[in-house]
């Protein structure tokens, strides 16, 4: 009789002990949008918080499949326009890799327990651009001449977005 | 053994075009949303594409040897920044000969003496570009794949790193990662046990700008021995080009159809 | 003909383990080498851009071979009707199994992206044989299952003929898509042939059956088991016919290249100008992998020694890495022509594209995880011989074991199971 009381009361302690745990990570998920990023001046995601919570990988896996094999660069579902918005400044004022401890991605993704493929390959803080300096101003000697015959296949945007995945 | 695209050259496309580039209602920013204009027939220069790719063109490139000057790396340099791989670093305890030849290159300088005449060609050598690319063949789960507008390149998101590819390539042109990379730049994510190679700079292709690094390079430097364009369209400047220089595909016995194409080799 | 009665593996407990324990450290070792070479990346291996399937490769392709000769066991007994070889059916389906899963493991441990093997399994392209051997591979082990099932179950016994035709004819296409997968690279010289496919169907049919008595001999004399010298003498003459087959294959396979004159370069240098490749050809892959074995086993004394014929089999196995080894890592080291009539002075890189040959140097990392699949593959083998019923208990000649219900009336029922 002793020995199941002890154990339910441990029982017990062990569920009071990982729901403290769950609140205090949970907590921590208040302030995943790092002070300092551009995400945390706006108002809101490309989509309704909720919703890219339970959703964010379908949009940039999408994106990606329309960037990869279709040559499509719009930013607003791209990793590229995520790690953009959202990567925040360290301490000595140089941005922070999203993927880097307590940042952005990481921070929820542990919390969650949802391993992150993406930065294999992609890096946590922008660099270089969505056109190289070189790129830029032979495009822009192009558009200057109003003859470069850069797009010739379709449809087109006639307005560019600044930045690009 | 002169030969040239042998694409067809369709007389509908500028009739297409002007009924193609239609109404395309882009959402730019949250709120913000941009009505599509009625464009000109041809499209103006540094427009990112909003709609998929398309077979009416096919890039390629001109390589004119007896312009291709010795020594010159202009080209090589121009492809490592653009693309990022003057990132790359050898990782600690390797061997400097071994690391030649595993870290990436996506574009390189090779110099040619005929065996019997002795004569000297230098040629800038990178992924041909195939219509029938045998890396495409083999892939088992088709990462290496041809875009629309015939740009050979890897979905990295599929690519296993099997290396079937780099077996099949007639021209050396793929490499494989070995090491964990970092830093990358983010128009070319890249990253450990994935295949890659030149992809025609398809970052630029995708925001309208109007030549490869290699060529603009190459032109900078004063030797214009590499040319860019459609193949598909006449009034191209690589077709033009094509055209009145005598030319040819490297392999040609293998009947790929390359999208590079050699003059004076 | 005599009632077979199979029974596990009963050496003694502290043996076994012991055998199990020096397996399971290989594996081990394999499996570090394996988690090394994915933390750190290819660099570790001697493979780089030029040669970029390395001695992993080797092994494995050595032991997908090795798997499909190894049913060929069982399909002579099932298949071609030969009484004698019916009592090895079991053992020869479970080694192929085991080397086949000992094969795969390790290819998939060399890819870039291991951890993205469901990637290979929901993405297919069919125009890459890669894709097909998939599923041949993995219908391979289901096959054998079955037929494993059917040759020791009595309810399985109705289906045993109809599956063991279908295991050999899809071992037939298995080792066939194997030899494709380098039969049909056209852009190196050395592949670019169709004859690959069938040459690989021979080589596989002269390493699995010299593994198989390899395994057969160690685990029968480990226990005690008899082995009937006229049983050997047929595998050891049937080894010999595969051998020499090999040998034939290996002959026409560079008559064919010297037919164009384009590949003179390429015979010259593997056959002469090759260093360490000319060197493997000729003395591990034609003089101890072949011609060696081939006068052990037909000399007419050490050909019934069965220390000699141990020895024969072997040297096979080590002609048979030898042959892989030059077939697969020499073609690559030799370089690609992609200018006839041209010398390539100079390259951007040392040894991407080259006047020379391409280098490669095999490192411990890759070497430990070929020798990891080849210990997981013996792992399943003793485990299965083990635990299971396998292994005959006597393979002893018929004339010299005692008669139990014999004549011919009992012809259709000799490898049924005994209780006991």
């Amino acid at each position: 009789m002793a020995r199941t009381l002890i154990s339910a009361v441990l029982a017990a302690l062990a569920l009071v002990g990982a729901l403290a745990a769950q609140v205090v990570l949970a907590g921590d998920a208040q302030g995943y949008v790092k002070a300092g990023s551009r995400a945390a001046a706006h108002g809101a995601c490309v989509e309704p918080t909720q919703y890219m919570r339970r959703h964010h990988m379908d949009l940039i896996q999408h994106q990606r499949d329309a960037t990869v094999y279709q040559g499509i660069r719009g930013t607003r579902h791209s990793l590229a326009g995520c790690i953009d918005c959202h990567v925040g400044p360290g301490s000595d004022g140089h941005p922070v890799a999203v993927n880097a401890e307590h940042q952005f991605c990481r921070s929820c993704h542990e919390f969650a327990a949802v391993k992150v493929n993406c930065f294999d390959c992609h890096d946590g803080v922008p660099k270089g651009g969505p056109l190289s300096e070189s790129a830029q101003s032979a495009l822009d000697a192009a558009t200057q001449q109003g003859r470069g015959r850069g797009n010739a296949d379709g449809s087109v945007r006639s307005a560019r977005e600044g930045q690009g995945q | 053994m002169m030969k040239h695209p042998p694409e067809g050259i369709d007389q509908g496309r500028r009739a297409l075009l002007g009924v193609a580039v239609g109404v395309t209602t882009a959402v730019v920013a949250p709120g913000l949303v941009l009505h599509a204009a009625a464009l000109p027939s041809a499209a103006p220069p540094g427009a990112q594409r909003s709609g998929p790719v398309t077979d009416r063109v096919r890039w390629g490139l001109l390589i004119d040897t007896s312009k291709c000057a010795e020594g010159c790396r202009a080209c090589v340099d121009a492809c490592d920044r653009e693309n990022g791989l003057d990132l790359q670093t050898r990782p600690a305890g390797q061997s400097g000969r071994a690391w030649a030849d595993q870290k990436a290159v996506w574009i390189r300088k090779v110099k040619l003496a005929d065996d019997l005449t002795g004569r000297v060609t230098n040629l800038p050598m990178m992924c041909q570009h195939c219509e029938h690319p045998p890396c495409v063949d083999v892939c088992p789960t088709g990462a290496s794949f041809k875009r629309a507008d015939g740009i050979v390149l890897v979905d990295r998101h599929t690519c296993i790193g099997c290396r079937y590819c780099m077996m099949a390539c007639p021209y050396q042109a793929r490499s494989f990662i070995h090491e964990v990379t970092h830093d990358q730049l983010t128009r070319v994510p890249r990253g450990k046990g994935c295949v890659e190679s030149c992809n025609l700079c398809v970052s630029r292709r995708d925001q309208g700008a109007p030549s490869t690094a290699c060529a603009d390079a190459c032109a900078d430097a004063g030797h214009h021995a590499i040319v860019f364009g459609d193949l598909k369209d006449p009034r191209s400047a690589i077709s033009q080009a094509l055209t009145g220089l005598p030319n040819r595909q490297l392999r040609e016995d293998l009947e790929l159809n390359t999208g590079v194409r050699y003059a004076g080799v | 003909m005599k009632r077979i009665v199979y029974r596990e593996w009963r050496i003694p407990p502290a043996r076994y383990w012991g055998i199990l324990g020096i397996l399971a450290a290989v594996v081990g070792l394999g499996g570090l080498a394996a988690l090394y070479l994915e933390h750190e990346g290819h660099w570790v291996t001697g493979m780089s851009n030029s040669v970029v399937w390395g001695v992993p490769h080797v092994f494995a392709v050595f032991l997908i071979l090795a798997a499909s000769g190894a049913i060929n066991v069982a399909s002579v007994g099932t298949v071609f009707n030969k009484g004698a070889y019916l009592p090895l059916g079991r053992l020869s389906g479970l080694l192929a199994v085991a080397l086949l899963i000992g094969g795969l493991l390790i290819l998939v441990l060399d890819l870039g992206r291991p951890d993205r093997l469901l990637v290979a399994m929901t993405h297919y392209n069919f125009r890459s044989i890669f894709a097909w051997n998939i599923y041949l591979y993995t219908g391979f082990v289901v096959l054998v299952i079955a037929y494993l099932w059917s040759m020791a179950d009595r309810m399985g016994a109705p289906f045993k003929q109809s599956i063991g035709v279908l295991a050999f004819v899809w071992r037939l296409a298995l080792t066939t898509a194997t030899g494709s997968i380098f039969g049909f690279l056209v852009a190196r010289q050395a592949f670019d042939t169709a004859f690959l496919a069938p040459m690989f169907v021979i080589m596989s049919l002269a390493y699995g059956l010299a593994i198989f008595l390899l395994v057969l001999i160690f685990s029968c004399a480990q226990d005690a088991r008899p082995i009937g010298d006229l049983l050997l003498q047929r595998l050891k003459n049937l080894l010999g016919v595969f051998v020499a087959a090999v040998l034939y294959f290996t002959l026409v396979y560079y008559l064919t290249k010297l037919y164009g004159a384009k590949n003179y370069d390429l015979v010259g240098w593997v056959l002469l100008r090759g260093g360490i490749y000319s060197f493997t050809a000729w003395v591990g892959w034609v003089l101890l992998g072949t011609l060696v074995p081939l006068g052990i086993i037909w000399h007419p004394v050490l050909g019934r020694d069965r220390r000699w014929i141990v020895a024969a089999c072997a040297l096979v196995i080590l002609g048979g890495f030898a042959a892989l080894y030059v077939i697969l890592i020499g073609s690559q080291v030799y370089p690609l022509q992609i200018f006839p009539g041209h010398t390539v002075v100079a390259s951007g890189v040392v040894d991407g594209l080259r006047a020379g040959v391409a280098h490669y140097h095999p490192s411990v990392p890759e070497v430990l995880l070929g020798l990891g699949g080849v210990a997981v593959a013996l792992v399943i083998t003793a485990v299965g011989v083990r635990v299971l019923q396998f292994l005959p208990e006597s393979l002893a000649d018929p004339e010299a074991s005692a008669p139990v219900g014999s004549g011919a009336l009992r012809r259709f029922s000799i490898d049924e199971i005994s209780p006991g």
